[in-house]
């Protein structure tokens, strides 16, 4: 049993819209406030990260009951639970009483949690199991649900990925996610059971909006000047076989056969897996150097022969760029969040995901070579590639400190006849250097600013 | 520049095997014992020198230089937790066999690393140096701790930790054959991680 509480917005946002947002947002091109301006964040805070499903953690951060990490909903702190029977709840991280955050760990394994401040004590199903001397307060006063944890309404789990939102009239969690279920199902799938396990990060921070970040996420036309360095150190040595990494977007990438769609709901997704070459081992033939590589390398294809080649694909950085609005970005192996601190702050953190041998198939020792490899390709892009896209994103935020010059352009491809589709599924279809994906995506960006979510948050009864 | 494939595992990795992984998560347990510490004044000037002159070569910029204080085969590891963890199963902030560190350096050669373009300048302080044997005569596991200040994009930021560096003697010379570097925060999220530490 639980209580809900409806939300209603501030006075203060509900008297007047801050901006005239189809002024803001125009087909070709967006202003420079959405960046800069700290009101427009903190009404993202309500509108997105509130009135959109939002990523959360990853079930296997909290494998076993009584397991938890901390995690935010736009700048909510929270406490992700399992209780006892295995219900994942997303608690917020902030005592009833006096509003002090319960749990400063990051991570670990408790049925309670009790406030460090005036010791209140909370069940991790959100519930108050007690305080000091309650004789203190009036007739049974703490008894009452609403010094219950508050927690998030509506949580939902996408095979493993665990989404929360506030807003009680947003769509069911898979109808919300729509198209972009099938390449988050193919990514699953490339690994055996469908399944990934999450495993540490490598984790940045740069000081720029976090909707630079989506802006990138789908951005083929970066990729051969900001990524420079990195496309020159992977095709360093002359004498290997193939091109490493992302070189095939070095010429004329609008005619290849990778392209970028948009799957609605501000979701896209870049598929650069049709310029590989169609064969087991064909994503592994692009993969730049790493370490240990030949030495698994030789390892298998001496025990498995043609086999070795799918299982090496296992290690390889699938060619996607999954990109589910508004923080969630699945590319190579890795799981991105992206988490907006202030309007000019955002924490970009790229989870590792390793296998499991479910099947019993590859066996201990090759699971470990697997793994150990896996870890060392996902090390190699947030390394070499994305510390310069970061960089670039800062420069954007700095760039747009020029108040009189408004605008930045999204409009590579819009207006070419020919060039873009409408599916029949309603999906939009492009060249892999197309912005089409930022117009749409900032498309709905508008719609949650213009709309009132029906914000609510619940509490065990 | 361009670095010059000098050994082969500039070139190639074939040393980064199970039995490797396995050995420097042993080598990295468990050494920074009282019973084991070198009280030789001499040998433990030697080891406070090497890691001085690394800090140097470092703040210099000059790392084909730097490079050349590793053995050929060697590691670079930034672990992404404070106890290290087993970098078989856990990303890194870094972990880097010969190859990729010369990757490293040659990125930050090309002109087009734009996280390092114009470069840092850093003052790198070594200090609290330790040695310890560890039941080899050609290994010593050196403990230093390490504040360096860095100057990028007009803001001066401390780095701090401590660094485990593992020495083998290789034709008669100490070399690092593994450099483990712990950040205070390197389960947060840094800005901009770009420098070599």
């Amino acid at each position: 049993m639980t209580t809900l509480e409806r939300i209603k917005t501030p006075s203060r946002l509900r008297n007047a819209p801050l901006y005239d947002w189809d002024e803001l947002v125009q087909e070709d091109r967006v202003h420079r406030l959405l960046y800069t301006d700290p009101a427009v964040f903190e009404a993202e805070m309500t509108h997105i990260f509130g009135g959109t499903w939002v990523y959360l953690a990853h079930e296997s951060q909290i494998p076993n009951p009584n397991d938890f990490i901390t995690a935010k909903l736009g700048l909510r702190p929270l406490i992700m639970t399992r209780d006892d029977e295995g219900t994942i709840r997303a608690l917020y991280n902030r005592c009833t009483h006096r509003g002090t955050t319960l749990c400063r760990w990051e991570k670990g394994n408790s049925r309670s949690f009790q406030c460090p401040y005036h010791g209140w004590n909370f069940l991790n199903t959100g519930k108050l199991r007690g305080v000091p001397w309650p004789d203190g307060y009036a007739d049974k006063l703490v008894r009452d649900p609403k010094y219950n944890l508050a927690q998030v309404p509506r949580v939902e789990s996408y095979r493993g990925f665990i989404f929360g939102t506030l807003n009680m009239e947003a769509a069911p969690l898979t109808e919300h996610l729509g198209p972009i279920k099938r390449p988050i199902d193919e990514w699953l799938d490339r690994n055996p059971g469908g399944k990934v396990i999450v495993c540490e990060a490598n984790r940045l921070k740069y000081k720029g909006n976090w909707k630079l970040a989506y802006d990138n996420s789908g951005d083929g036309y970066h990729v051969v000047f900001s990524h420079r360095s990195l496309l020159e150190t992977e095709n360093r040595f002359k004498d290997e076989a193939s091109s490493k990494g992302m070189t095939y977007y070095r010429n004329d990438p609008d005619r290849l056969p990778m392209y970028c769609q948009y799957m609605g709901n501000g979701h896209h997704f870049k598929d650069k897996r049709p310029n590989l070459q169609k064969r087991p081992g064909g994503l592994w033939a692009i993969e730049s150097l790493h370490p240990g590589m030949e030495h698994v390398q030789d390892k298998l294809r001496s025990r498995f022969g043609e086999r070795a080649e799918s299982i090496l694909d296992l290690a390889g950085s699938e060619p996607v760029n999954i990109n589910v609005f508004p923080n969630l970005s699945l590319l190579g192996n890795h799981i991105q969040v992206f988490q907006p601190v202030s309007f000019e702050e955002t924490d970009a953190i790229w989870y590792g995901t390793k296998i499991e041998d479910v099947d019993g198939t590859l066996g201990e020792d090759v699971l470990t070579d697997i793994n150990a490899l896996r870890m060392r390709t996902q090390e190699g892009f947030p390394n070499f590639g994305e510390v310069d896209d970061i960089t670039n994103f800062e420069q954007i935020q700095r760039g747009l400190m020029a108040p009189e010059d408004e605008w930045i352009y999204m409009n590579r491809g819009l207006g070419i006849p020919g060039r873009i589709h409408t599916l029949e599924d309603g999906t939009i279809k492009g060249p892999a250097t197309d912005e089409l994906f930022m117009r749409e995506y900032i498309r709905e960006w508008k719609r949650l600013m213009k709309a009132e979510p029906a914000i609510a948050i619940q509490r065990e009864a | 520049m361009n670095i010059q494939a000098n050994h082969p595992a500039s070139r190639f990795s074939h040393y980064v095997t199970d039995a490797l992984y396995r050995e420097l998560i042993a080598d990295f347990a468990d050494w920074q014992d009282d019973d084991r510490a070198v009280e030789d004044a001499a040998e433990r000037d030697l080891f406070r020198r090497l890691v001085e002159r690394e800090a140097r070569l470092l703040d210099r910029l000059l790392y084909e230089q730097w490079i050349e204080l590793f053995a050929p085969e060697c590691l670079y590891w930034v672990p992404s937790t404070p106890e290290g963890g087993d970098p078989r199963t856990e990303i890194a902030v870094m972990f880097d066999d010969r190859r990729r560190l010369e990757d490293r350096i040659f990125r930050l050669r090309t002109g087009y690393a734009w996280s390092q373009a114009p470069s840092s300048r850093t003052s790198r302080i070594v200090s609290n140096v330790e040695v310890f044997t560890c039941g080899r005569d050609d290994q010593r596991m050196v403990r230093s701790n390490f504040a360096t200040s860095e100057f990028w994009d007009g803001e001066i930021r401390v780095l701090a930790g401590w660094t485990g560096h593992r020495f083998r003697k290789i034709d008669g010379a100490w070399k690092i054959s593994a450099k483990q570097v712990n950040l205070l925060n390197c389960d947060q999220c840094i800005r901009n991680p770009s420098i070599i530490l």
